[in-house]
């Protein structure tokens, strides 16, 4: 069959799958006074509509800041800003200033959802397609396979369609930026992760391995020449596509002072609610929260953050190949979930999508990674009442495994854990690869076992939060076992003659 | 004919893939319909059986033969672990969130039979030699065409229905016949009649069929019947297995004395000609016709137009009404008229028969010819001649292009089922996925 009829048929049945989601209640539904972040979202449309600029992002009369105050780039805003003039077009009873506070109904539902599927479609799928159709080398059935799997990735889909968000948006720049650094378009590449960033500050997670790419592309062509040319232009790129997006914030520098105060709010805590990451599951053995000021959190954090995401960006900077990139924003991304500061368990998306990338190279591990990563949202999921689609998208999930025959790529060779073997030189001659496999499969049933427990049982009286902490702390053992292994990959020996990918 | 087993590998995943797809839309828009089948879950499982097609507590009364009622008997019992208030017959338009789970998760799970019966349907088709890739083996085409057809897909699991089990069975009746087991096929298919009273329409492929193919077990040279191989034994197998069903299914009625009753609700001619949503068939021409003329009547000033009745058949209500300017229809005409359009098929496979696939085609004519000219047709009847077509479209490619053509126009006529804004997406997306596949796939199959 031609290409063209099967990307459209995968593309249909990954909105189909989007919408179905979508009918389901949203984060924050029939829940007054705050709601979620659908209320969230809503209430931006309206403040970004009624009130001019210069209050979007301040505590005034109209605008009370406790309410769901806006947090993300100016990109977010001029985003709701547009979807509140096609609102009021269509209802204005949607976005009135203060009267419209807590409006629900199934024509607003349809609405919103309409906002991000079409966000989806014009920015995340299109990105996914080209990539998928120009970046991976193998038959077009492997392409089709893999657009596929990167298009029913859970965590994503339920983000945006069921808790709601428009994480699309971002990734999907980012992506974007991704897809032309691949091909070669360095400036397009920095214009579009330089959007993704002003859309949502967390992109940063994304920002060491293209600036070290970058850098480390600019260096290998040759400081005095070409790569100085090439510096100049992605730096001049970088502060245009800036400035632009904050023009209109730049006139008095109190107000770009308070946007960076309000996306970057340091005086939250290292952690709030469950996440699957270092400082929560330490939080479990010792009370780090009441043992450290914040202080020294803050500078404790930011150490490991630095020490954990360093190495594979250094290692980039060095050997600036496409390859190294992917595997550096894996770890990156990486890093800076498992060891940075205030992380919501959402974030695990910013690392979900370049292991996406991976699929065609790690079927196996990849599909291990995103599973593991759709089921630490589960708190979040049950709390929404998003259960079946949870259930039925990871299930679907694992039929990845079968589209991408990841357990024939499972040799050892293949899972490149002769790594390990020269690291541990004096392990006994086990199976490492069939270690792998059983691992995985523990895992796998571990995670179910706990889906089910979580939905049928009450935890006992003295341990609430028994079930989240559980559903954490395996997912994070789970995280910072691949992120070794990530890592490890990125320092092992070079890719075999199977895997030629294109130096850029 | 079939293949290795490592070659199957591809349908479990496709199967399983589909089943979980219809779970994600257990929450969407559903009709009447699911109303109808809990009525019908309460009454099969709080009543005894001789109130069944008595009772008439809400408007859904009990219209499936009795088979299809004890099936809904069967589902009681695992409704009560979900939530005991939907067994209350009182309890009308009762749909609470375990109600509608476990209504769902019904029809997903007797999809099963569905499944069973596609993958027999695969392994009679033909295969061409030579390893191909997947993507354009028959067999995998046919899976998907039936799997994922739009239709049952948007009938069954968005507007409610359970036509994937009861198409199960004519499916796998069907694969028997074509393998050669009929009568297996025979029992499938009374069974199936004992479900839904609907497959009537096509009866007479498979008594004009089993008489002439299997009851005379011998062709002359050319074809033609030969007389003296007529076998009674044959005859009396097909009749006593027949007759068993039937009197397992209408004995107790009968030995109650309710027959009459049950026949009144299987048959209710006080419907009208059409539905209230007309299922574009003959009659839908007719009433246009009748509608356009008593326009003109009127303008030419050859009718009064106090005499003519208002939005007669267009107000979406279901009852008896006469025509304006035509002649009026009655259940009579219509039989005659399906009659003679099933007329030259049955006549064809009597005459000559070719075996399984004749048999296929003229069980699709009768459902055509019956769907075309039939007494108060449902536009979702349309399936009942998609889903055999499939089959033959894999096989021969005028078979695709009549196939690709009836299946169009037939799944764009069942969008009126769902008009709810959020379910409008649904339809368009799994509508054009079904499209694009159908005819990329059949055009790869039939271009070698």
């Amino acid at each position: 069959m031609q290409t063209w009829s099967l990307v459209s048929i995968c593309v249909l049945l990954g909105v189909a799958v989007r919408w179905g989601i979508s009918l389901n209640p949203y984060s924050g539904a029939g829940k007054p006074p705050m709601f979620g972040d659908y209320e969230a979202q809503r209430h931006w449309q309206e403040v970004t509509y009624n009130l001019p600029l210069q209050e979007w992002y301040f505590n005034t009369t109209d605008n009370d800041l406790n309410y769901w105050g806006l947090d993300y780039p100016p990109l977010t805003a001029y985003h709701s800003w547009l979807c509140a003039h096609i609102a009021k077009i269509i209802n204005p009873e949607w976005v009135e200033l203060h009267k419209s506070r807590g409006y629900e109904g199934p024509m607003h539902k349809l609405f919103m959802r309409t906002t991000v599927l079409v966000a989806d479609v014009l920015i995340y799928i299109p990105a996914v397609v080209l990539y998928c159709l120009y970046l991976i080398d193998g038959s077009s059935k492997k392409k089709v396979s893999t657009l596929l799997c990167i298009l029913l990735y859970p965590g994503l889909i339920l983000i945006d369609y069921g808790h709601f968000q428009y994480n699309g948006v971002s990734l999907g720049f980012a992506l974007w930026g991704v897809l032309a650094l691949g091909l070669g378009w360095d400036v397009v590449g920095s214009m579009a992760f330089s959007l993704a960033l002003n859309y949502k500050q967390m992109e940063l997670y994304h920002a060491l391995p293209f600036f070290c790419y970058l850098l480390g592309k600019c260096v290998k062509v040759g400081l005095m020449g070409r790569g100085l040319f090439l510096l100049v232009r992605v730096a001049a790129t970088v502060l245009v596509t800036f400035a632009l997006c904050w023009l209109p914030f730049l006139s008095d520098p109190s107000q770009a002072l308070q946007v960076v105060r309000r996306i970057f709010p340091v005086a939250r805590g290292l952690f709030e609610d469950k996440v699957a990451n270092t400082w929560c599951s330490l939080n479990t053995l010792i009370k780090i929260r009441s043992v450290l000021s914040g202080d020294s959190q803050l500078y404790l954090s930011f150490a490991f953050t630095l020490l954990a995401a360093l190495p594979s960006s250094v290692k980039l900077l060095m050997k600036p190949t496409f390859w190294d990139f992917k595997l550096a924003l894996v770890n990156s991304s990486l890093a800076f979930f498992l060891f940075s500061y205030q992380v919501h368990e959402k974030s695990i998306l910013l690392a979900a999508l370049p292991v996406c990338l991976l699929l065609n190279d790690l079927p196996f591990m990849s599909i291990w990674f995103l599973q593991a990563s759709t089921f630490s949202m589960l708190p979040l999921f049950l709390k929404d009442g998003l259960l079946i689609p949870y259930a039925v998208t990871s299930v679907a999930f694992l039929l990845s495994i079968y589209l991408l025959s990841a357990l024939d790529h499972c040799s050892e060779d293949e899972l490149r854990v002769g790594a390990y073997r020269k690291l541990f030189y004096c392990l006994p001659k086990v199976d490492l690869a069939c270690g792998v496999r059983w691992k995985f499969y523990i895992s796998v049933a571990l995670m179910a076992g706990l889906s089910v427990l979580s939905v049928v049982s009450d935890p006992p009286p003295h341990l609430p939060d028994l079930f989240p902490v559980l559903v954490s702390m395996t997912a994070f053992l789970q995280f910072l076992g691949l992120f070794i292994h990530f890592n490890v990959l990125q320092f092992s020996s070079p890719p075999g003659k199977k895997r030629q990918k294109k130096t850029n | 004919m079939a293949a290795a087993p490592s070659s199957w590998s591809w349908f479990l995943p496709l199967a399983a893939g589909v089943s979980l797809f219809k779970c994600l839309f257990i929450n969407s828009y559903h009709s009447t319909d699911f109303e109808v089948h809990r009525n019908w879950l309460a009454i099969t499982h709080s009543l005894p059986v001789s109130r069944w097609y008595h009772e008439n507590t809400s408007e859904w009364t009990l219209d499936y033969p009795p088979l299809f009622a004890w099936f809904e008997f069967g589902l009681s019992q695992a409704a009560q672990h979900f939530d005991r208030n939907m067994l209350l017959v009182e309890n009308l338009n009762y749909a609470s969130p375990s109600t509608v789970l476990f209504q769902r998760l019904s029809v997903i799970v007797t999809d099963s039979v569905f499944i069973l019966a596609v993958r027999e349907c695969c392994r009679c088709v033909q295969e061409q030699r030579g390893s191909r890739d997947v993507l354009s083996r028959p067999s995998f085409v046919l899976a998907v065409l039936l799997l994922w057809n739009f239709g049952l897909f948007i009938v069954d699991h968005i507007h409610f229905q359970y036509n994937g089990f009861l198409f199960g069975f004519l499916l796998l009746s069907v694969a028997k016949h074509l393998q050669s087991r009929h009568l297996q096929g025979a029992l499938l298919f009374a069974v199936l009649l004992n479900l839904k009273h609907i497959f009537l329409y096509v009866a007479p492929a498979y008594g004009v069929f089993l008489l002439r193919s299997y009851c005379f077990t011998q062709d002359n040279n050319d074809g033609s019947i030969r007389w003296r191989s007529f076998s009674p034994l044959r005859l009396l197998a097909l009749g006593s297995i027949v007759t068993s069903v039937f009197a397992l299914s209408f004995g107790p009625f009968v030995v109650m004395g309710q027959m009459p009753q049950v026949l009144t609700r299987l048959f209710p001619f006080k419907r009208g000609l059409c539905h209230a949503y007309w299922a574009p068939n003959v009659w839908a021409l007719y009433n246009v016709l009748d509608k356009v003329l008593a326009l003109l009547g009127v303008r030419l000033k050859l009718l009064q137009e106090v005499e003519l009745p208002r939005a007669a058949m267009t107000g979406g209500l279901v009852q008896e009404f006469q025509h304006s300017v035509l002649p009026s229809i009655s259940p009579s005409i219509t039989l005659v008229c399906t009659v003679l359009s099933i007329l030259p098929a049955a006549a064809s496979i009597w005459w000559r028969p070719r075996g399984g696939r004749g048999f296929l085609r003229c069980l699709l004519l009768c459902a055509l010819g019956s769907f075309m000219f039939g007494w108060h047709v449902h536009e979702k009847a349309v399936l009942l001649a998609i889903l055999p077509l499939s089959f033959l479209a894999v096989e021969s490619r005028e078979d695709a292009g009549i196939f690709l053509l009836l299946t169009t126009t037939g799944h764009y006529s069942l969008f009126p089922l769902l008009f709810t804004p959020a379910e409008l997406l649904i339809k368009v997306c799994v509508m054009l996925m079904f499209t694009i596949f159908s005819f990329a796939a059949l055009r790869k199959l039939h271009s070698y």
